[in-house]
């Protein structure tokens, strides 16, 4: 008997067109466009099940093995370094790493930037290899009030289209990191099933 | 109370313990028992190879002293400087290591070292002993070899600086193309230039089926050298017990400052990490100023926690 490929996908307008592109590789789950609350689904034709989980939770699915591959933005990898292979970049979800500032901001390079951000250790490795002192204000959400109201400088966040920082009188300084949703897997579970993560990534790659 | 009341009482770990100690004394390899504690200055030096730099100290009149996170560095240390012949030692330790970051944890581990004048004929032997141990759990194990040697070779044909060179490693251990081509076009290095890097993270398979693949990557030099020497290693593998679940896979590494040739990891199906890591260090022993070969590896008893009932 096949067993299932367990795939963590991401909640969301990302893990929906994540979704769309296993459907079109083949991988198709009707079940899980049904409405409701539910949050397993699988097709044992296929010998697939999916999950959908918050975004950020992704890498540790995956990590610890409760999913054998999953879908997650390369900003998740980046900040957790989880012990995963990144498999394939699905080129969708593209955005961008970047640090931003007040319209009017002038670094003033005698004193300790302080830097708001969801993403402490990527903004500390890209200032480290600046050789730049500065001070990470840790923050869950609305990241772009802290220059705002005067919590920090700058900012370091993703930034997709840039109309909410245009929105609240905010520009980026400077892009330096691209981001987007990549396939990653298990490390012992690609061991076992090498075979039909190949197949999987090899079909998720041939839509690009 | 009969023999078997008593291994009828025994959790999966202690009864491994037991079974894994009787393969390496029946395979020539002596008992070795160390102090828990050790001087911290042992891994000041080589901070580096421990795979964390947070350790346990604590001072002990003048002498600053660490519970030990490692056993290997003090096996090395505790030898002389130079062997004749090989000398075989297995052990069962505990070392102190913080887990995910976080809490500090007692890691049980039992393992074997190979010292001294170690040829081909030995390494094999440490990594027939790593799939023996294994299949002393399940018979549903896969170990993973790759060698370094290939690995480093080819690094060493791109003009990498050191961060780009360890950002490469970093790339060639996740399987992610993507990154190796970020890297280079930071590094400023053609792409034509990374095709044999990235037909070789691609490699994954029994050695017989991935031996047409290897062979194409073949070129004049050290990379040929390398390619070569792992294809007899792995001929030698092949028609022992261990062929059977034998992968290559490029993606294990070890830190290149003081692994060399071949490495190996363990898997057991129904544990989602590595329970078994090895490999050759010979650049270790030289950096210790010790004129001998080394290969060893450590079986993580407390990942069969993890193995479902």
């Amino acid at each position: 008997m096949q067993t299932f490929i367990n795939i963590a996908l991401p909640k969301g307008r990302l893990g929906e067109k994540v979704y769309d592109m296993f459907e079109r590789a083949g991988y198709e789950c009707p079940s899980i466009k049904e409405p409701g609350r539910r949050l397993v689904f699988e097709n044992a034709e296929v010998g697939v099940r999916y999950f959908w989980v918050k975004p950020s939770d992704v890498a540790i699915y995956v990590e610890r093995g409760a999913a054998d591959i999953g879908v997650c933005g390369k900003d998740i990898l980046l900040e957790y370094a989880p012990d995963v292979y990144e498999l394939l970049d699905l080129d969708i979800g593209k955005c961008h790493m970047a640090v931003a500032a007040k319209s009017d901001f002038v670094d003033n390079r005698e004193k300790t930037l302080r830097v708001a951000t969801k993403f402490d250790h990527i903004a500390s490795r890209y200032y480290q290899a600046q050789g730049r002192d500065i001070d990470i204000i840790h923050l869950n959400g609305s990241i772009e009030l802290a220059p705002l109201l005067g919590l920090s400088d700058v900012i370091v966040d993703i930034v997709e289209t840039g109309a909410t920082l245009r929105e609240n009188n905010l520009c980026v300084v400077e892009k330096f990191q691209p981001i987007s949703a990549r396939l990653i897997a298990n490390k012992a579970s690609f061991k076992f099933t090498s075979d039909r993560i190949d197949k999987i990534k090899e079909a998720l790659s041939a839509l690009k | 109370m009969r023999a078997d009341d008593i291994l009828n009482t025994l959790t999966k770990k202690e009864l491994a313990v037991f079974k894994l100690r009787a393969l390496y004394t029946a395979s020539g390899y002596s008992r070795y028992k160390m102090s828990k504690f050790e001087e911290y200055d042992l891994y000041a030096k080589n901070k580096d190879f421990l795979p964390t730099e947070d350790i346990i100290t604590f001072k002990d009149g003048q002498r600053l002293l660490a519970l030990k996170p490692d056993v290997t560095l003090s096996i090395i240390k505790s030898c002389q400087d130079r062997l004749h012949g090989v000398s075989k030692l297995c052990y069962n330790e505990s070392v102190y290591r913080p887990q995910n970051g976080g809490q500090f944890k007692e890691i049980t581990q039992v393992g074997i070292e190979c010292l001294g004048e170690v040829c081909e004929s030995e390494v094999a032997e440490v990594i027939g002993l790593a799939g023996a141990s294994l299949a002393g759990i399940t018979d549903t194990y896969a170990l993973e070899i790759s060698s370094l040697d290939i690995i480093s070779a080819m690094l060493d044909r791109l003009p990498l600086s050191y961060q780009g060179r360890k950002k490469m490693l970093e790339c060639i251990a996740d399987k992610s193309e993507g990154g190796i081509f970020d890297v280079a076009r930071d590094e400023a290095i053609l792409s034509d230039r990374l095709e044999p890097i990235t037909a070789l993270i691609s490699i994954y398979g029994a050695p017989a089926e991935v031996r047409p693949s290897l062979l194409a990557l073949k070129t004049e030099g050290a990379v040929g050298e390398a390619i070569d020497s792992f294809i007899s290693l792995l001929d030698t593998l092949d028609g022992g017990e261990v062929g059977r679940h034998l992968f290559v896979d490029f993606s294990a590494l070890g830190n290149m400052k003081y692994y060399n040739g071949v490495a190996f990891k363990g898997y057991i199906r129904g544990i989602p990490k590595c329970v078994l890591s090895g490999g050759q260090y010979d650049r270790l022993l030289a950096r210790m100023r010790k004129n001998m070969r080394g290969v060893g590896f450590a079986f993580y008893l407390d990942e069969l926690d993890m193995l479902p009932e």
